[in-house]
């Protein structure tokens, strides 16, 4: 009877180990089935190289290359806005910051990761946007500005990994270092990151997936204007927003191109999730 | 380790001698207090421009045009976090005591779920919303409702649940398996009376990080729950559309005629945050002294 009951547990503890398999399959499975036939009665090249996304025009033009250049160009913004300030605040808070400081910086860290997307879009939209609009003109909302977001929206993820990679090298290497004369500055930047490289590489790729997938904080202040990104003040669409500011009232061959569009950013997480494999790899 | 050693006073005086130090020392300082500055912006001008504006009116319980009342959103967020947590973390609990107990830790199985569910930990949520209306809303029929969104959020969480709650199997001692097995106990009985009750402060820590993105998430619910301003009733009330707190806020921002609202509604959600923070940190103190 016990070895019988034993079983059955552990049959129910396998399905529900089956389950995140079951529920990754099905992700792909439908986005897949949705997306791919569009791409291909659109056209595979007409899709991803083409420069113009007029689903109104008869007849209706799907090309999602502006979207796709604008999430890798606000995500490149973002990460040259995000790495160095999250990297160095890291440092900061290994090798600078006193105790009494450190219990207000770890805590506020947290709360930086924990703020709604909307509640970042909504600080966007509300001192973001009229700043830029002041200092350089336009509407505000532009490729800047959304950087600008997504470089803050990334810096707890930079942060909290780079620091535990910091931390995680050996105390030795810093005595080490001042052991030969060398500065504590000098240490920290010459020994104790390029041993925590492939940490704060991490941290990157990490922070490099969040922006690239962030969509409420930036169609709140991004402009949305779906053509070629040109210049950092004017507005851009990415692809996230392309999806959802037109889902609800797309229909037929516009909505499944809508899910292709989903089927491209998949494969673009899909590439940094390779990437996150391939160093967590080369860290062991 | 502890790596400061010098007072402020004392720094500051030996970079005269080593400028090259001065230029390293100065970008951290300076990269410190813009984390530092951009959170106190942030939080400051939310609660100073939302606390004068959080008004009786607000939490009246029909949500109308004339008060814009957030109360339905915060119980749909409530409901919300009761029925995707009551989907997920039995799945995610129970498939982390198979890859713990059961699993041998390089089986060629264990190893595709964890692929998976760092696949799934990366996907971001817009990708899950759309699944969610693909799947549970047309191909299940469900419609925009709060079940749909709840399934839709369950599988997002899955598996921040399952990796918490591994971790924390995993930090429950052998030796506990062990003294309980000499006992006489099986191994279902082992890991129910002891293995999961230690683990479980783990686990609810990471419930509580669960929590916190279901009340932040808003793109993988506006095609799944929709955003209907009411509170589910009646038999049915799963299979009503709902808004939730953060899809709430979004509205009230895009629409840009209550601003003034939308500022309140930023500060509930900052508090919850907060909240949930303390929550977990305390938690994560408990543990660690454990």
């Amino acid at each position: 009877m016990t070895k019988y009951k034993e079983n059955i547990m552990k049959a129910v503890f396998f399905t529900a180990a089956c389950t995140s398999v079951l529920a990754a399959a099905l992700i792909c499975l439908f986005l897949f089935i949705n997306g791919v036939p569009a791409m291909a009665k659109i056209g595979v090249f007409d899709f991803l190289m083409g420069t113009s996304w007029k689903p109104n025009n008869i007849p209706a033009v799907y090309g999602i290359f502006p979207m796709i250049l604008g999430s890798l160009y606000i995500t490149a913004g973002a990460v040259v806005i995000g790495v160095p300030i999250g990297v160095l605040t890291a440092v900061f808070m290994t090798f600078y910051c006193p105790k009494w400081l450190y219990r207000i910086f770890k805590p506020a860290i947290n709360l930086l990761a924990g703020i709604p997307s909307v509640v970042y879009g909504f600080f966007g939209l509300v001192i973001i946007v009229p700043f830029i609009r002041d200092c350089f003109g336009g509407t505000g909302s532009s490729m800047l500005t959304a950087s600008i977001l997504l470089g803050i929206m990334i810096l707890p993820t930079i942060i909290s990994v780079s620091e535990a990679a910091l931390r995680a090298v050996p105390a030795s290497f810093y005595e080490g270092g001042l052991a030969l004369g060398a500065s504590h500055e000098r240490t920290i930047f010459y020994l104790m990151l390029p041993a925590a490289k492939s940490g704060i590489m991490t941290s990157i790729v990490l922070g490099t997936g969040r922006a690239i997938g962030e969509t409420m904080a930036v169609i709140m202040v991004a402009g949305n204007q779906a053509r070629m990104p040109d210049g950092l003040l004017k507005g851009v669409r990415t692809l996230t927003a392309n999806i959802i500011i037109e889902m609800g009232y797309a229909a037929q061959l516009h909505r499944e191109a809508l899910i292709a569009t989903a089927v491209v950013l998949f494969v673009f997480i899909l590439i940094i999730n390779l990437l996150l494999s391939l160093l967590k790899r080369r860290a062991d | 380790m502890q790596y400061v050693n010098k007072a402020l006073k004392e720094r500051l005086k030996s970079y005269r001698k080593r400028p090259v130090s001065l230029l390293l020392f100065l970008p951290v300082m300076i990269s410190a207090a813009i984390t530092m500055g951009i959170l106190l912006l942030l939080t400051g001008y939310i609660i100073v421009k939302g606390i004068p504006n959080i008004k009786p009116d607000l939490f009246s319980w029909e949500y109308s045009t004339a008060n814009v009342s957030l109360m339905p959103a915060l119980i749909n967020t409530v409901l919300m976090i009761a029925i995707s947590l009551l989907i997920s973390v039995p799945v995610g609990a129970l498939s982390a005591v198979y890859l713990v107990e059961y699993a041998k830790s390089n089986s060629r199985l264990v190893r595709i779920i964890r692929i998976t569910a760092e696949t799934l930990s990366g996907i971001p949520s817009i990708v899950y919303g759309l699944f969610g209306m693909l799947f549970f809303v047309t191909t299940l029929g469900w419609g925009m409702s709060l079940l749909a969104g709840a399934c839709t959020l369950s599988i997002m969480i899955l598996p921040l649940i399952m990796r918490t709650a591994e971790e924390a199997l995993k930090a429950v001692p052998a030796s506990y398996r062990e003294g309980s097995y000499g006992l006489g106990a099986g191994k279902l009985r082992t890991i129910f009376k002891i293995v999961l009750p230690s683990a479980m402060p783990g686990i609810i820590a990471g419930i509580i990080l669960a929590i916190g993105r279901i009340v932040g998430e808003s793109a993988a619910l506006i095609y799944t729950a929709g955003t209907v301003a009411k509170i589910p009733e009646g038999k049915d009330f799963l299979l009503d559309s709902t808004r939730t707190l953060s899809v709430h806020m979004y509205a009230l921002s895009s629409e840009g005629l209550y601003l003034n609202q939308a500022y309140a509604t930023a500060v509930i959600l900052l508090l919850t945050v907060l909240a949930i923070n303390s929550l977990s940190a305390y938690l994560a103190k408990r543990l660690t002294k454990s």
